[in-house]
């Protein structure tokens, strides 16, 4: 990938982020936030790039730290996400079970 | 297994991780996409999910890789560890889990960077060709700065919340210290970019000094900014993802940390407009540091109520409007908030729930602690809609809120939180507070409603207090 085709996949992705954030109610800000947290676990696979061409031991080491992290935050923030917006979802139900 | 590997299954393997890496940046901007609406979002994070899943599957294809039994032994120690934390962690930790995992990201963008750095150091001092461009070499030293603040200005961060840390350390001069460190990371990152690598002790230098500026930058925020600042850093991980993204040649990365990054940056603004701060002010100034003495002395006297008298106050009510806080979800009060919501809408009386944008610990935080505890979100209203309506209401039931609803923050220019929005409880025909002792907020201030003629203090544990009022409206009959 040249580096001026990697820029415009830079500005266009900080536009879409841009969006879809504009229109979000705040009832939804934190798990939002929760969620691009977990977007951002993607790193996991330069992680296991990066230690997959691991050499010396520094490097291993290093590696080993980041690919541990980096499954952290992927794991541990979709769990957290789901955890968050499961509640959401039946409040319909309940709306209706209240009133009976 | 190499055959695959080797000739045209290079090319094969080359294509398909491309594909699948294109389809995961499909899966999670729709993800995000579907997470912006109350009713699609928990598909949301199931689409993001699958799209993480693919990419970390295709990734092993990747041609010329060794250490398997390393990676895979680090993505399952890493997924035990994070999901027994995830799956145990109470809601009301939700920030600081957040911080932590968002952490945990920007760690490993700094470890990407520093096996880069590392590498191309060792080869520069053993006198072997230049590897790296200098653009991906500034790319890196960039992306590793920003991901080891973000690392450790988390972590503070998750200790600050989680009450390992409570001082909040100040000292003279320590804007210059801070400033120093950081100007110090970044100078040694560009003698390491202009000298391809320089020697493995500069590269240690870029990461020490940007670890301890993250930590020094964050311990003198008060736990009330607290959540803007995870924000500003789970925003300054994506973007350090997007830049190792580039250093990598890794489309999946790029998009998707810069994604966050935008994102992330958006989500911290509107959290800091909710506070009426600006970033900067929460980053630089000294609020929430406790003091508190500018204030002008409050007038008048708090008086106190028995549970049975706002029991049959509020059963004789037309319209009760609740203003949760932090409080309420830390006494685990909100089931008992909510029955006795339905009791009293099982009587006729109009029942309405006020949410600030920064109730809780994060914008949102409350309407997750109150959808946990079984409340529709559509008896839910924020500031903008509710306001008006105080006037209007016969009661209003303050529990656990505090600062969001103080007075002063329209009337007294001297105070730290004036200009903050605040929900207009003074203007029900009665405030009740329910509150533990007669202590200050979150941000030491004294606050003025608590004062007032038409303001009757409940003491006692949100808990108790909340089963109090439920058995005094079940008295009523």
């Amino acid at each position: 990938m040249t580096g001026i085709v990697a820029l415009y996949i830079f500005m266009l992705a900080a536009f879409t982020g841009y969006e879809i954030i504009a229109k979000v109610p705040v009832i939804l800000h934190t798990p939002l936030m929760s969620g691009s947290n977990f977007v951002h676990g993607i790193v996991l696979v330069g992680a296991m790039v990066a230690l997959g061409g691991a050499v010396t031991p520094l490097e291993k080491i290093i590696g080993f730290i980041g690919v541990l992290l980096a499954a952290g935050n992927a794991v541990g923030g979709y769990v957290v996400t789901e955890r968050m917006l499961e509640m959401f979802k039946s409040s319909g139900v309940k709306k209706s079970g209240g009133g009976h | 297994m190499d055959s695959a590997m080797d000739t045209p299954g290079i090319f094969s393997a080359r294509l398909l991780i491309d594909i699948s890496y294109f389809v995961t940046a499909c899966l999670f901007i729709l993800g995000l996409k579907r997470m912006s609406s109350p009713v699609t979002a928990r598909s949301g994070i199931v689409w993001a999910g699958a799209g993480m899943a693919v990419a970390t599957l295709v990734s092993f294809l990747y041609p010329g890789m060794s250490n398997y039994e390393l990676i895979i032994a680090a993505i399952v120690l890493g997924t035990i560890v994070a999901w027994w934390s995830g799956k145990k962690v109470a809601m009301t930790d939700m920030p600081q889990m957040i911080a932590l995992y968002n952490g945990m990201g920007g760690g490993a963008a700094a470890a990407i960077a520093a096996v880069e750095l590392y590498r191309a150091a060792y080869a520069n001092a053993a006198g072997a060709p230049v590897h790296h461009s200098t653009v991906v070499m500034s790319l890196a030293v960039v992306g590793g700065i920003i991901g080891a603040i973000s690392f450790s200005g988390s972590l503070i961060a998750w200790a600050k919340l989680q009450g390992v840390i409570n001082k909040t350390l100040r000292f003279g001069g320590q804007k210059f210290v801070n400033g120093a460190l950081f100007l110090g990371s970044l100078a040694v990152g560009v003698i390491v970019v202009l000298h391809h690598g320089a020697d493995p002790l500069h590269v240690s230098l870029i990461f020490g000094l940007a670890l301890l500026f993250g930590i020094a930058m964050t311990l003198p925020i008060g736990g009330a900014d607290m959540p803007v600042v995870i924000s500003l850093y789970n925003a300054l991980t994506g973007l350090a993802v997007a830049f190792e993204g580039f250093v990598l040649d890794n489309a999946a990365m790029i998009i998707a940390g810069t994604v966050v990054g935008s994102a992330g940056t958006l989500l911290t603004q509107l959290m800091a407009k909710a506070m009426n701060r600006s970033l900067a002010n929460v980053l630089f100034s000294d609020f929430g540091s406790g003091g508190g003495a500018s204030t002008t002395a409050v007038t008048g006297s708090m008086k106190s109520i028995e549970a049975s008298d706002v029991g049959v106050m509020m059963a004789f009510a037309q319209k009760v409007i609740v203003v949760p806080g932090y409080g309420m979800a830390v006494a685990q009060a909100q089931h008992k908030v909510w029955e006795m919501c339905q009791l009293l809408i099982e009587r006729g009386v109009q029942v309405k729930f006020a949410i600030h944008p920064v109730a809780g610990r994060m914008p949102g935080h409350m309407n997750v602690l109150l959808a946990e505890a079984g409340v529709p979100y559509d008896l839910i209203s924020d500031l903008d809609e509710i306001n008006a309506e105080f006037e209007t209401a016969d009661v209003a039931l303050i529990i656990g809120a505090n600062d969001v609803v103080n007075p002063v923050a329209r009337t007294d220019k001297s105070s730290p939180i004036y200009g903050m929005p605040i929900l207009n409880a003074d203007k029900a025909k009665n405030v009740i507070v329910i509150k533990r002792g007669q202590g200050a907020g979150f941000s030491g201030i004294e606050n003025a409603l608590f004062f007032l003629d038409n303001t009757r203090m409940l003491y006692g544990d949100g808990q108790k207090a909340a089963a109090e009022l439920v058995n005094a409206i079940k008295a009523v009959g």
